[in-house]
């Protein structure tokens, strides 16, 4: 039991910031938190991927004398190029965000939501 | 192309091979509805354009006809859009008989709404006669159907292309009496008919109309009865009852909208698809066996009841002769549940006969319409005497429909009656009789009225005041051809008989 | 050797072309050289499925690494046949966008408008080529980037608000599908598909690998706009620019669909789904989807989200079809692909032919236009017809296999369903056909003209494609069939 919460506290971790950023996206109002939510979310799952990828005792990916047991670059690869997305869309969001003050006003969903329902 | 026709009727010279013959007969319509877009401009032109096609496509047919005689069996494929089946026409005797019918009753029909839609002063006459090129392309393209995808195609394009004509006025009211029709025919051979068409090719692997069917052998006979509903019920256009509402809602077409199409194409459409259904997809042997047809038999039966007594109960004259279609229409459909040699010979014939006949009675009520502006039967007291041809022509298709000689009604009642004693239904031959006698109640008044009746607020009509020369012409025609049709028959007998042998 | 290079060059063209795109001078410039590139790619998307139709199996390895260690690009009868649908579309779009994108998008945009078109195009065209899942992860992402953007390039301030809904939800999806990816690779230690297919087969219980499973098919449901992960894609399609629309509605949720086919039958095979209730599952989503989203269609009041939600409906056809799970089925789903691209794309097309001349798609602003733009009206008609299904229409064709298979699967209530779905749609149809041409035209709209030829060229294209592919379906039907046994689907039997 013991060894299941400590031994996996990683992967704990990654359950309890996906659960918070997923929850962040679908409460809150505010589309900048929502973002920072989705951040969150996505954070976690840069977790798991390193979780899953660490290889113990293992070297860095560069072929090197005497050393037998490297880290597996293919993970690595893979978050990196999940971060840069993760920026993208951040970027991206950000960037609506910013049009959306200017065109509403607001950057609440709820008052945006009047606004468009009083059209 | 007239002439070569003439030759090839003299047996002079063959011009053209069958296969396209045939073409020719269901797509010249179309072209022919090109032809009377293009000439909207000019109406006379366009009314010749129409006249002409007409007048071709009769003829070819009948050619197509004189070949089949000789022996000819033509078939034609012209497309595959599924795996192993094709789009196809094909000649064979019932779809000569209904091609027959349909076109030289469009050719009529064209002479009448000439008048009618000038008399009338109706808008949109070019929309109109296009359309109604097309409507017939497709009921030819049903009448020669090869198998049951390409009824299937022809009979949906017909309710698409005869929708405008019904919604024609473009007022309200004719909007909703639109939406009735379009949404029942559509719900039901959608819902109906094509999940009946799919089951089959499940079944079977096929959709070939053949003699004998192709179902038997490989249906379960317990679950033929389902199957055969379907159908019956999907194909809407025989307005068997509880699907019979589109009928009457489309009245509110222009009244040469409702001879042709609702006495003619469109109804005799859904019946000939019963019976092809009935003879070439499950074949008679197999319904008899498997006892399709037992409970079946009574909606039929029902309707020829039930639509003629809410006939009788109708003082607008067009709304009664749809009740009186529903309850005509039915009877094909109780020939074909027969499911016996008669029995399909009195339906099949019937196609014929009630087509003239019916078609007479919406003529007289159209010319009705255009010359007094009258339209309830309370109303027509004694406009027989300032219109006597007109409601003796009516006068003339009653009797047809009632059944009694000279008139060619008799024929198909005769058969019909004899296919019910053969198969020992009693009761089914009572409805017949008792729909008889409703029949004399919901017609003849009319035509009584009309000779014999006092005026509502007691006018009297001093001179005559009939309908325009080319509604007349079509009438006399029609009615002539009633009593024709009882003493020369054989022309549809024969072709009926050959269908009806079909196992 | 030739057909490798070719293959890579159909996601390398676009790729190229955006930034150049985006350094030309706003006007016409970027519009050739979009169009230019779209049909390039529409040459090679043919030429490759001819040589692919055979069954043969194009595969190219980036960089020279072989697989399963480098990405490669793997394509068969699937993958070319959505990689023709998708760089058809393109090219019919593209002729069409020249006078649409002049009208709804300010002028100092249009070159970046171009070049985020040609980004959306790599990355549909990238996750039909490639035989990588996380290559197939960052093409999806890439697509769906450049797809927030144009939405977002909509007139309306609402085009905005779509935009980021679609973007939260959209980046959700996909990061659902990253964490089932993660979760496979776990268990695999590959990513490239077939030997993803390969290693999955002897641990197909495993209790990690279902986890993958329901998060990769979560994050591509969300794409897909299945039932109930479909709030995005009503405003989406609504406020995005016309062209916009005709883009997405005719390709963006087939390439989801072919996603998931790929995902659920091709890597995780035939048999996973046997032991797990995904095809219950997708028929249930399926059912609830045609019928609720023909409902709701019945009741807007504008015809873009009228179409929207039609989509909605079409694309849970699709789902039925892989509910199904038979070689009928899937055969269903991708001829349905195939047609509704077609239907859709005329049907957007019309939409902002009709956007174009009276500035609104609203049905209180359509009234009687039916008589001044004859033949937008007629396109929409005759798309109507191929949309319900009627025969001789390409509609029919799709609607007979689903209903066959539904039938082969003894399964009567879905064949309902499917004919049920024709229904309302006659309905939806119906009312766009009685309002555009029954009703009166108001005085404002009395100078409304026909749309300008270079709107309706395309426009017919795609409507004359409809009625050629209900009579002649050797194309669509064949390749649909090898792809379907490709996938190694059983034809069904009890």
């Amino acid at each position: 039991m013991i060894d299941i919460i400590v031994g996996h506290y990683n992967y704990w971790v990654v359950i309890f910031l996906m659960m918070a950023g997923f929850y962040t996206v679908i409460s809150h109002g505010n589309l900048i938190k929502k973002i920072a939510g989705l951040n969150i979310f996505q954070t976690s799952v840069f977790l798991l991927y390193i979780s899953i990828g660490y290889v113990s005792e293992g070297t860095t990916p560069i072929i090197a004398e005497g050393f037998t047991r490297y880290s597996n670059p293919l993970p690595h690869a893979m978050i990196l190029t999940a971060i840069v997305v993760g920026v993208s869309t951040t970027a991206l969001g950000l960037a609506l965000v910013v049009r959306i003050k200017e065109a509403y006003g607001s950057i609440e969903e709820d008052e945006i939501h009047d606004q468009d329902k009083s059209l | 192309m007239l002439l070569i026709l003439l030759q090839d009727y003299s047996g002079s010279r063959r011009t053209m091979s069958d296969q396209q013959l045939l073409l020719i007969a269901v797509l010249l319509p179309f072209a022919g509805a090109i032809g009377i877009m293009l000439c909207g401009r000019r109406p006379d032109l366009r009314e010749a354009v129409t006249l002409t096609t007409a007048a071709t496509v009769c003829l070819v047919v009948i050619n197509i006809y004189l070949r089949f005689l000789d022996g000819a069996h033509p078939a034609v494929d012209i497309a595959e859009p599924l795996p192993g089946l094709s789009i196809r026409f094909e000649v064979e005797s019932l779809g000569i008989l209904f091609a027959l019918v349909a076109s030289t009753l469009w050719l009529i029909t064209s002479i009448y709404a000439i008048g009618y839609m000038r008399g009338h002063h109706e808008l949109n006459q070019t929309r109109f006669y296009a359309l109604f090129a097309v409507a017939i392309g497709s009921t030819l393209g049903v009448a020669f159907a090869g198998n049951l995808l390409s009824l299937f195609l022809w009979y949906e394009i017909l309710t698409i292309a005869t929708y405008p004509l019904v919604a024609h006025a473009g007022t309200d009211e004719a909007r909703r009496g639109a939406r009735t029709y379009v949404g029942i025919l559509l719900a039901t051979s959608i819902v109906l008919q094509l999940l009946a068409i799919l089951i089959t090719y499940t079944i079977t692997g096929s959709l070939d109309f053949r003699e004998g069917g192709i179902l038997a052998g490989k249906l379960d006979p317990a679950w033929a009865g389902l199957l055969y509903a379907l159908f019956i019920f999907g194909i809407g256009k025989a307005a068997v009852m509880p699907f019979h509402r589109w009928l009457p809602a489309a009245m509110v077409a222009p009244t040469p909208v409702s001879a042709l199409l609702h006495a003619v194409a469109v109804v005799k459409a859904g019946v000939f698809a019963v019976l092809k259904v009935t003879i070439y997809i499950f074949g008679t042997d197999f319904i008899t066996n498997s006892g399709a047809n037992d409970w079946l038999i009574w909606f039929a039966g029902g309707t020829i009841l039930l639509a003629s007594v809410i006939a009788m109960t109708k003082d607008n004259l067009k709304l009664r002769l749809a009740y009186s279609t529903i309850s005509q229409l039915s009877y094909v459909v109780l020939g074909a549940l027969l499911a016996t040699n008669i029995g399909l010979l009195g339906g099949a014939l019937h196609i014929s006969m009630h087509a003239f006949a019916k078609i007479t009675l919406f003529f007289a009520a159209g010319a009705i319409l255009v010359a007094a502006n009258k339209s309830e039967v309370s109303d027509m007291g004694g406009l027989g005497r300032a219109m006597p041809i007109t409601f003796g022509a009516f006068l003339i298709g009653s009797l047809s429909i009632i059944g009694l000689p000279p008139f060619g009604g008799m024929w198909s009642k005769w058969y019909l009656g004899l296919g019910t004693v053969e198969s020992g239904q009693w009761l089914l031959l009572s409805v017949l009789l008792i729909s008889s006698l409703l029949n004399i109640a919901y017609l003849l008044p009319v035509s009584v009225k009309g000779f014999f009746g006092k005026t509502r607020d007691g006018t009297t009509y001093t001179r005559i005041k009939e309908a325009p020369a080319s509604c007349l012409i079509a009438m006399i025609i029609t009615s002539l051809a009633c009593v024709l049709l009882f003493f020369y028959p054989d022309t549809f007998y024969e072709l009926a008989l050959n269908a009806a042998g079909g196992k | 050797m030739i057909e490798q290079n070719l293959s890579l060059l159909l996601v390398v063209i676009p790729l190229l072309s955006a930034p150049v795109t985006a350094m030309l001078p706003n006007g016409r410039m970027p519009w050739l050289l979009t169009l230019t590139a779209s049909w390039t790619c529409l040459l090679i998307a043919g030429w490759q499925l001819s040589v692919v139709i055979d069954g043969n199996v194009i595969s190219y390895e980036l960089g020279g690494w072989a697989p399963p260690w480098g990405i490669e690009y793997r394509i068969d009868a699937m993958n070319a046949f959505v990689a023709l649908i998708v760089s058809a579309i393109a090219a019919i779009t593209l002729p069409y966008a020249l006078l649409s994108v002049e009208k709804e998008i300010p002028r100092q945009q249009t070159s970046l408008f171009y070049a985020t078109f040609l980004l959306c195009l790599v990355g549909l065209l990238g996750i039909a080529q490639t035989g990588d899942v996380f290559n197939l992860f960052v093409f999806l992402e890439i697509s769906s980037l450049s797809s927030y953007v144009l939405i977002a390039m909509g007139e309306q301030r609402r085009a905005l608000t779509s935009a980021y809904q679609y973007l939260i939800m959209g980046s959700v999806g996909a990061t659902f599908l990253l964490i089932g990816i993660g979760l496979v690779y776990v268990e695999t230690g590959t990513l490239n598909m077939v030997d993803l297919n390969q290693r999955l087969h002897p641990i197909l219980d495993h209790q990690t690998v279902h986890t993958g499973f329901a998060f990769i098919v979560v994050g591509i449901a969300l794409k897909l706009a299945l039932f109930p992960l479909h709030l995005w894609l009503p405003n989406a399609y609504k406020y995005s620019p016309s062209v916009i629309s005709v883009f997405l509605a005719a390709t963006a949720t087939k390439v989801a669909v072919y996603i998931m086919l790929r995902m659920v039958f091709g890597v995780f095979s035939n048999d996973f789904v046997r032991i797990t209730p995904t095809d219950h599952m997708f028929l249930l989503l399926g059912v609830f989807g045609v019928i609720l989203a023909s409902v709701a269609a019945i009741y807007q009041t504008d015809v873009k989200r009228l179409l929207a939600y039609s989509s909605i409906a079409q694309v849970s056809y699709m789902v039925l079809g892989m509910g199904l799970a038979s070689v009928l089925g899937i055969t269903a789903t991708l001829v349905h692909v195939f047609n509704h691209a077609l239907m859709k794309g005329a049907l957007f097309m019309a939409c902002g032919a009709l956007v174009y001349r009276v500035g609104s798609s609203r049905f209180e602003k359509l009234d009687g236009l039916g008589r001044q733009m004859p033949w937008t009206f007629t396109a929409i008609f005759i798309t109507g017809l191929s949309l319900v299904g009627i025969p001789g229409t390409a509609g029919f064709i799709s609607k007979w296999y689903f209903v066959l298979a539904a039938l082969e699967h003894q399964s009567w209530l879905i064949a309902l369903v499917i004919l049920l779905g024709s229904l309302l749609a006659v309905v939806y149809m119906w009312k766009i056909v009685e309002v555009m041409f029954f009703r009166p035209v108001p005085d404002s709209a009395q100078s409304v003209k026909e749309a300008p030829v270079s709107l309706l060229v395309p426009m017919w294209v795609l409507v004359i494609a409809n009625i050629y592919f209900g009579f002649n379906t050797e194309l669509t039907v064949n390749v649909a069939d090898s792809a379907a046994r490709l996938l190694g689907v059983a034809a069904y039997h009890e």
